[in-house]
């Protein structure tokens, strides 16, 4: 192989994969080492990478405490009850008690943040959210990033993770190729942070041909988050908790601002209300602890994401499809007209191109919505990531093991997407988490953790055969075959991922199946995981961009066979509406008020599973809301 | 809606290449112009659009589902630190011109070198504050959170 290999020596933190969890923890790492070498190691641009590369129009993760708003505890409670009780609560308290120091940069630097004119306050759009006017966010989180970093290296996919070799299960850098020239890069590095994404399609999405691109969540959100750590040995942690987005039919328009800002709601094909209808009969589902109308009704307790898709999902089953969004009313109002468009230019511009492009004028019709195809990520409704320790001053021993968001592979941390049980950070927690991170790496290698970390040139060509193989394989059996895409012994990227998206979709719950599945069809599933493992080391690639694209498959594989073993795991329907477990249709708080941690052995591929504790925070107060309501109405 | 090049409008500058997220803006070797070699890994973020300085770049929604002869275009101006949009729709009754801020100040004037920050106490080392607090935070002189501090403890169970 021609490609030239590129060795970066001596690196204290390595960032690999640079979205908001990156940014933040490059920025950060430069005050806690002032002489430590910063580098970082980026698929795309830094400047639009990751997923918030179009912007946002919302910081979906802000306390306010700086106006009376919000506590962290709060900001707990109402994630904990969204994701029926499966979270790390150290964790976000952890990361509630300092994203508002985030935004409070982040306004400082020149992000427009929207204002209550009456109030002065930020405007917001819930109680969570605040309205930005942000285009431009990921440039300038990048600036922010590109201003600490020694270095900053575009276009490196990075494929594995380096482990030492001489102290067993420790991270000792990474691996990567330029998918512009081909190269070979080797960063020889004391601590990781990975702040790589999580997965969109994996499972087969709704959309078909050229639709394809328009997933929720950013098409080059490759799950490599998850592909690295597993890679690597790393523990799991609710890699079962996929989530399905309701939004706007096929350009999956955001619907946050449309509810809480515009007010706008959701009826079926009759023009009627419907979810509460669904509701006694998901109650016996989930117990009243987790769905109780009247205590929502009192405390403003958030119904869970997962419960409202349920009852969209079974009203379009039941023959009242299509469910509309209700925008008649809110856009006779010209301002919030004009909100309603920004929304979709700020962050997601598609669904713009698709009103006009079907003439939708959400003034004069009510645009229909959709449940989405489901995706595996951490950091916005649901906690799929890696099992990382929490701050020395939160956590309890379950939960601790020096270093805050350390996996349980020494030195490397996550942030972001790659952080397990910590739903809800969004973007501003994600930044937050890498913030963290960047100071724990910090303290670790200031602790000498590090020390007499060893690289073999063993691993470093064993690694380089591994990254350019689909090339190589590409080269010996493309002329078995006159031309086209059939070949007797490669599959190419495209062909693979339709395989992984056809097989996630029928076996683990996807959109055909109404989000169904069993034990049987995941035992079924998982047999076609393992031979679809053997044939991607048969994967070609006919260039370096085909090369990204394989890399892409494998972690996107990686963290599907996670997703299944999981699923597997929990005998419950713990979300209905992200997913059923036919077999056990119920919330079970016996057997199953537990976080799965899983951990798939690096050398023979087998995968033990666990069940962790979980611990929540209990405190005199309910909630501030509540206890605000309370101290009013003298109850 | 996957984006395409014009063909009289593009220099084969590069930009798009530079910028795309997806890797799928490539110079073709023939016309040394840029095109989208790979539209169903194509978002529609319009990165590639807002950068092109020809605005050589347009977006055609996607085949699958969106109907011919709607317009989405852009001029993003980093200087004056604005976004300008229009929205033309297929029957040409919506034809929306937008407006937003993408800064308040200059372009990445306004953001620290931590390099200069005064260093960390080890007092500081050793608690649980990120630079600029706990002064950020709450932009008063009110501390970080604690669970002692709010009056909170982490159980294990069974707690809703």
């Amino acid at each position: 192989m021609a490609y030239k290999t590129v060795v970066e020596d001596n690196i204290d933190i390595l960032v690999a994969g640079a979205g908001l969890g990156g940014t933040g923890a490059a920025w950060e790492a430069r005050y806690w080492g002032k002489d430590k070498k910063i580098v970082v190691a980026e698929k795309a641009n830094i400047d639009r990478s990751g997923a918030v590369a179009q912007g946002l129009y919302a910081i979906n993760c802000y306390m306010g405490t700086r106006f009376g708003e919000n506590n962290p505890e709060d900001h707990v409670r109402y994630a904990r009850i969204d994701l029926m009780g499966m979270v790390r609560e150290d964790l976000l308290f952890d990361m509630a008690r300092h994203v508002d120091s985030a935004v409070h940069q982040f306004e400082e630097w020149g992000m427009p943040i929207m204002r209550d004119p009456k109030s002065g306050s930020y405007l917001r759009e819930g109680r969570w959210q605040i309205m930005i006017h942000g285009e431009s966010y990921k440039p300038l989180v990048a600036a922010a990033a590109k201003k600490s970093a020694d270095k900053v290296y575009n276009r490196i996919c990075v494929t594995h993770l380096l482990m030492d070799d001489a102290k067993e299960n420790r991270v000792a850098g990474a691996v990567g190729f330029n998918v512009r020239t081909g190269d070979y890069h080797v960063f020889k590095s004391k601590t990781v942070v990975v702040g790589a994404g999580g997965a969109s399609n994996i499972f087969k999405p709704r959309s078909v041909g050229e639709g394809a691109g328009r997933v929720w969540y950013a098409p080059w959100s490759s799950g490599s988050a998850y592909g690295l750590m597993i890679q690597a040995g790393a523990k799991m942690t609710q890699m079962e908790n996929r989530i399905v987005l309701a939004r706007f039919k096929d350009g999956y328009g955001p619907v946050g601002a449309y509810f809480l800002h515009l007010k706008t709601y959701t009826q079926n094909c009759d023009g009627e209300e419907y979810e509460s209808k669904w509701f006694p009969g998901l109650q016996e589902m989930v117990g009243k602890e987790y769905l109780d109308m009247e205590a929502s009704h009192v405390s403003h307790r958030p119904i869970p994401t997962c419960l409202r898709n349920h009852a969209f999902i079974n009203e379009v089953a039941s023959g009242k499809g299509p469910i509309h969004m209700v925008t008649m009313e809110a856009f006779q109002d010209p301002h919030l007209e004009e909100i309603g468009w920004h929304n979709f230019l700020g962050m997601t511009v598609g669904q713009a191109v698709l009103w006009a492009a079907t003439d939708v004028n959400p003034k004069y019709e009510n645009p229909e919505l959709t449940t989405s195809e489901p995706y595996v990520m951490g950091s916005h409704a649901t906690g799929c990531g890696a099992w990382c320790s929490g701050p020395e001053d939160l956590s309890p021993d379950e939960y601790f093991w020096g270093y805050n968001r350390m996996t349980t592979v020494e030195g490397l941390f996550g942030a972001g997407d790659a952080v397990g049980g910590t739903p809800h950070a969004f973007s501003s927690g994600s930044f937050t988490e890498g913030r963290l991170a960047a100071k724990a790496a910090c303290a670790y290698i200031d602790d000498g953790k590090a020390e007499g970390m060893n690289v073999s040139q063993e691993q470093i060509d064993r690694r380089k055969a591994e990254v350019f193989k689909p090339m190589e394989h590409y080269k010996v059996y493309r002329n078995e075959i006159v031309a086209g895409t059939v070949a007797p012994n490669y599959i190419n990227p495209r062909q693979g991922l339709d395989r992984l998206q056809k097989l996630m979709d029928e076996y683990a719950g996807g959109v055909t199946v109404n989000y169904m599945t069993n034990e049987k069809l995941l035992s079924i599933g998982l047999k076609k995981m393992k031979t679809l493992e053997e044939d991607l080391e048969k994967i070609a690639a006919e260039n370096v961009h085909e090369l990204l694209r394989a890399w892409e498959l494998k972690h996107r594989q990686l963290a599907s066979e996670s997703v299944m073993h999981h699923t597997l795991f929990r005998k419950e329907t713990r979300w209905p509406g992200y997913y059923y477990r036919g077999d056990h249709m119920k919330v079970d708080d016996q057997n199953w008020h537990v976080l799965t941690v899983s951990r798939r052995d690096p050398k023979t591929g087998e995968y033990t599973m666990e069940k962790a504790p979980l611990y929540h925070l209990v405190g005199d107060i309910e909630d501030k809301a509540l206890a605000d309501m309370k101290s009013k109405e003298g109850i | 809606m996957p984006t395409f090049v014009y063909m009289t409008r593009c220099d084969g500058c590069g930009h798009c290449v530079d910028i795309c997220p997806s890797d799928i803006m490539h110079i073709d070797p023939t016309y040394r112009r840029a095109y989208n070699i790979e539209p169903n890994m194509c978002w529609e973020c319009y990165s590639c659009v807002k950068a092109c300085p020809h605005h050589a770049i347009d977006v055609r929604g996607y085949a699958d589902f969106a109907p011919l002869g709607h317009s989405v275009r852009v001029i993003r101006d980093e200087e004056k630190g604005v976004i300008a949009w229009r929205i033309k729709s297929r029957n040409g009754e919506t034809d929306l011109n937008l407006l937003a801020p993408i800064t308040t100040k200059p372009w990445r004037e306004h953001i620290p070198q931590l390099a200069d920050a005064p260093a960390p106490s080890q007092e500081m080392r050793n608690s649980q504050l990120l630079f600029n607090e706990p002064k950020y935070i709450r932009m008063d002189d009110g501390n970080i959170h604690t669970l002692e501090s709010n009056g909170l403890h982490m159980e294990k169970g069974v707690y809703y």
